[in-house]
């Protein structure tokens, strides 16, 4: 049988030749799996576990982070209320908070609540002076995590998924936990791949890390043993017959490959990482019993498996009312969990290569809403927040920026969202000024350019 | 002369070739039927040409129960019911393909399914980044489901999206020209080429784009008393003259005829007349492209938002045809839905016969996609007798959709769960097809496999509850649980695999049960239109 309409020049990255002949098999795959093949002639291996692949991923400089966690105060956090305390503006923006402590850093005061934190500040650094002027929940979300304004045809990936196409991808990550999870559910506000697209999605959890089982969707289903695990797979191989009839279509193989990834972490042991209950019950404790605590535990984790970008969607801090309540409620629990983690990061020799951020999409009026219905509320407040980061090459024990007498604005070097996020991406390798592919062809930068209604205050070199 | 010859040369080997490559030669149970591919309508005698030019076999005729199964998914986005698929099975009509196919168009989901498909063109979305408000979505979905329900001819449907003024909360279509991010009279003019023409205008010359915008330089978006209530209406002198300069008197027509613009007429009633018209070259092209790229899961040209002169359709015959059956029915289409069904090509197994590489771009074997995230879910649940819950974090407060409601009603992009997001469901926010995502993932089919989600529907859902508590009578079971899940019998094949399993004893179990369902519902033929 001759092989003309089987035959197929493949060039490799560099442009030389190299397979002039492929099977019908591999014909079939070059559709989807084109971009496969073109990477398979450059590095000449398989990776098993390819959670997303991009062949135009442009390369990475030698990085002091690896890792990133990031806490996301859902909602919108009170700058005045958690890291940037005005004890002398007075009732009517401090509420009861009069006592800022002192932290182990002379200078740096924080609210009275944070006593773990306060014992740490020497690990991480404060931004006082985060803005953006926004008070709308979903732009807001989007502009911190994205470092772009909405409004211009191009939907942005948000960090996650930067670093999960960075990172996430073969040759750097082969890992059987996907690259990017999100701990327990999407934020739902934007779609977080913007246009890189779903395989640069987070993988959500599920379930709850604070219940045993912790059950994440797909990965631990409790009740069905590994014995009846295999023998549905054996089932369902034998029962598949559209797949038995057209197995080298690349479709199938797409499934097929899915389902090997997925069986890997059905049976394997990896799964075992989800699991806060495999840590003495000491630090589960240390942690906090309670969602977010455990959730911080479970990053940890995550992490020493080396997983890239883990987001704790931490709900709960739109506090229009009531939000003295609430935060008495909330910071002794945000408090252990945040300051365990970082410790616990430190002391596994993980914090130097480990970037934790932590805030909102913007803070909170300074000026109390004491009147019925807030009650002592606070509304959205995007012209000034701040912003706690540590690890991975950020310095501790400093506080950059300052905000006026009362919270109101900035005072003294503003930080606009991508400058913290460009400097991130200047930690991990990543060039801020690096253009990735749009899927409609044309190239995008990573950070926008100052200027053009792009404002910056630049990287923060004096933490990094 | 001499490489005249070469080239007949080379003819006969390709075609010898071609022969000798046929795979397949018997058909394949259960979705191939035994009949080759036979012209049945004047879109086969096209296709067929071009097979003979490329040296293409087609595919075998897929089976009823493939057909069943395809043309319910393809024209509903619905799975045929139990009783649905046996009665279908069983009938002896030989039309019984046909009458079915007219059966389906005239069903209420028919109308669902494609407000949902259009929904995805035009973005229909309440909140970021495309803010049409909830109530401005109602409205919108309401004129769109009502003019697809009555079949509204396609040249009356585009001109309402395109010259209507009014209320974004009482006139449905006016919130065209509100669903996008970019709400200047480029920002619109691309829209309106991206969605009418299939056409990516944002890489058009500047100037270009500047002619064609001036035909929207003229709509004004005022704001009333009712929060987020806004008039778009034709607005000559905008309310703001004395800081804006005068719109342009002069507009350039995409064919790149010039015209003035008269004062006394919306320049958008004069694009539309430019537009909806027999000859205008991408019109009428550009919504067959689409049907037809929704019916096989790829354009004759392809992508379908991508049409230009430097991207051109495999089969342009088959284009015009459609296009000039499109214009003869009065811009009827379900005339064009029935004319892609009823043909052979459409009714090809999914079944390759052909090694050469270009069978599927020539459409000589139905092309297999994941179903799409809206469509399986609903599936799931209606096999499972279960419901989701959707909801939507923004705006405040939270929408959340009573339980029942199938995904494909939903009708805003900002309602959502988080099996629409794994599953790759579009974010509406440019309108680009590409924006559905349909590949398979890892963690899709961990969700699938394994994920306490679907577990509990298959273990614990009522609509099953009849099979795994029938213990006694294996066959029937069996049967009745193919007919659900596949839509078709289980063949011999499949009963010899199932007495070395589930069916070896007289009698099932319950985990026997489960385990099958869950087979079932992993298997590719559910999880892919085929």
């Amino acid at each position: 049988m001759s092989d003309i309409a089987n035959t197929h020049v493949v060039l490799n990255a560099e442009g030389h030749q190299v397979s002039a002949r492929l099977t019908r098999r591999a014909a079939l795959k070059r559709g989807i799996f084109g971009a496969l093949a073109l990477y398979l002639g450059r590095a000449g291996v398989v990776p098993r576990h390819v959670w997303a692949f991009d062949p135009t991923l442009p390369a990475t400089k030698p990085a002091k982070a690896k890792a990133v966690i990031q806490i996301w105060m859902w909602g919108g956090p009170p700058h005045l209320d958690t890291f940037d305390p005005k004890p002398e503006a007075g009732s009517d923006y401090c509420g009861p908070f009069t006592s800022p402590i002192e932290t182990n850093v002379s200078g740096i005061r924080i609210n009275e609540l944070l006593t773990e934190l306060a014992k740490i500040a020497d690990k991480y650094s404060l931004i006082r002076s985060m803005t953006h002027g926004v008070n709308a929940h979903e732009t807001a979300s989007y502009l911190v995590q994205t470092g772009r304004m909405p409004g211009d045809r191009i939907v942005y990936p948000a960090v996650g998924a930067v670093v999960a196409y960075f990172k996430g991808q073969p040759p750097e990550y082969d890992g059987l936990i996907p690259p990017y999870i999100v701990l327990t559910e999407p934020q739902g506000r934007f779609s977080e791949a913007g246009f890189l697209g779903p395989r640069f999605k987070p993988f959500a959890t599920g379930g709850d890390p604070a219940r045993t089982p912790f059950t994440v969707e797909g990965i631990v289903s409790p009740g069905v043993t590994v014995a009846r695990q295999k023998s549905r797979r054996e089932l369902l191989q034998n029962l598949d017959l559209l797949r038995q009839a057209m197995g080298d279509d690349p479709q199938i193989q797409e499934v097929k490959q899915a389902e090997e990834q997925a069986y890997d972490l059905i049976l394997g042991t990896s799964g075992k990482a989800f699991d806060p209950s495999e840590e003495p019950q000491a630090v589960r404790e240390k942690y906090g019993m309670t969602t977010f605590g455990q959730s911080c535990l479970v990053a940890r984790r995550l992490v020493e498996r080396g997983v890239r970008y883990i987001t704790i969607n931490y709900k709960g801090w739109d506090t229009h009312k009531e939000n003295f309540v609430v935060m008495r409620r909330k910071l002794p629990e945000f408090d252990r969990g945040l300051a365990s983690l970082i410790q616990d990061l430190a002391d596994r020799g993980l914090l130097d290569s480990t970037i934790v951020w932590c805030c909102g999409e913007f803070g909170r009026t300074p000026k109390i809403a004491w009147e019925a219905p807030w009650n002592g509320g606070r509304h959205h407040y995007g012209p000034a927040f701040s912003a706690l980061v540590a690890g991975g090459g950020f310095k501790g024990g400093h506080v950059v920026g300052t905000t006026d007498k009362n919270g109101s604005e900035v005072k003294e070097r503003p930080v606009h969202p991508t400058d913290l996020i460009a400097s991130m991406y200047e930690l991990l390798g990543i060039d801020p000024g690096t253009t990735i592919r749009h899927p409609q062809g044309y190239m995008v930068r990573l950070i926008p350019e100052p200027g053009n209604g792009v404002t910056s205050g630049g990287l923060l070199t004096e933490i990094m | 002369m001499r490489s005249s010859s070469l080239i007949g040369l080379l003819a006969v080997v390709l075609t010898v070739t071609t022969v000798l490559a046929g795979v397949s030669a018997q058909p394949i149970e259960p979705f191939d039927s035994d009949q080759e591919f036979s012209v049945r309508n004047r879109i086969d005698e096209l296709m067929v040409a071009k097979w003979k030019e490329q040296g293409i076999t087609p595919a075998f005729i897929c089976s009823d129960a493939v057909f069943l199964r395809r043309v319910y998914l393809d024209l509903i986005g619905t799975l045929p019911t139990e009783d649905e698929a046996k009665k279908f099975l069983e009938d002896s009509d030989p039309q019984k393909r046909e009458k079915l196919i007219d059966e389906l168009l005239n069903r209420p989901e028919y109308a669902d399914y494609w407000t949902m498909r259009w929904g995805d063109v035009l973005r229909i979305k309440a909140e970021f980044p495309i803010n049409l408000w909830p109530n401005a979505v109602q409205a919108y979905n309401r004129w769109l489901y009502s003019s697809l329900a009555r079949n509204k001819p396609y040249d009356q449907f585009v001109r309402e999206l395109l010259t209507s003024s009014g209320s974004n909360f009482r006139v449905g279509p006016v919130n065209f020209y509100r669903a996008t991010q970019d709400r200047s009279p480029k920002g619109i003019a691309q829209a309106v080429a991206l969605t009418f023409m299939g056409v990516r205008a944002d890489q058009w010359p500047e100037e270009k784009l500047k002619g064609m915008a001036a035909f929207f330089s003229q709509i004004s978006f005022k704001s009333t008393m009712e929060w987020k209530e806004e008039i778009v209406s034709w607005d000559p002198y905008h309310a703001n003259t004395a800081t804006q300069p005068p719109p342009p008197q002069e507009a350039v027509f995409p064919d790149g005829v010039k015209i003035q613009l008269p004062a006394d007429r919306d320049p958008r009633q004069v694009f539309a007349d430019w537009l909806i018209s027999p000859k205008n070259p991408w019109f009428a092209k550009n919504v067959v492209n689409r049907i037809w790229y929704w019916l096989f899961g790829r354009g004759i040209i392809h992508e379908p938002d991508d049409i230009r002169d430097d991207n051109p359709a495999v089969a342009p015959e088959v284009l015009s045809y459609l296009e000039s059956e499109l214009v003869r029915s009065g811009w009827d289409l379900k005339h064009i839905y029935r004319l892609i069904c009823n043909s052979g090509t459409y009714q090809l197994s999914c079944i390759a016969r052909s090694r050469n590489p270009k069978a599927g771009m020539y459409f000589a074997y139905y092309p297999t996609r994941r179903l799409d995230a809206e469509v399986l879910i609903d599936a799931i649940c209606q096999i499972t007798g279960t419901s989701e819950e959707y909801w939507s974090m923004v705006p405040e407060p939270y929408t959340i959709i009573s339980q029942g409601e199938r995904a494909v009603r939903l009708g805003d992009a900002s309602i959502t769960s988080a099996f629409l997001e794994l599953f790759g469901r579009p974010p509406r926010d440019v309108g680009l097809i590409s924006e559905r995502a349909n590949r398979m993932t890892a963690s899709q089919r961990l969700h699938l496999l394994n994920s306490s989600h679907i577990l509990t529907k298959i273990e614990q859902g009522p609509g099953l509850e009849w099979a795994r508590n029938s213990y006694t009578n294996p066959r029937q079971t069996v049967t009745r649980l193919y007919l659900t899940i596949l839509s078709r019998y289980p063949t011999e094949k499949e009963w010899e695999i199932l007495k070395q399993t589930t069916a070896k004893s007289s009698r099932l179990s319950r985990e026997m049960v489960i385990d099958l369902i869950w087979a079932l519902m992993n298997s590719t033929e559910f999880l892919y239109r085929h």
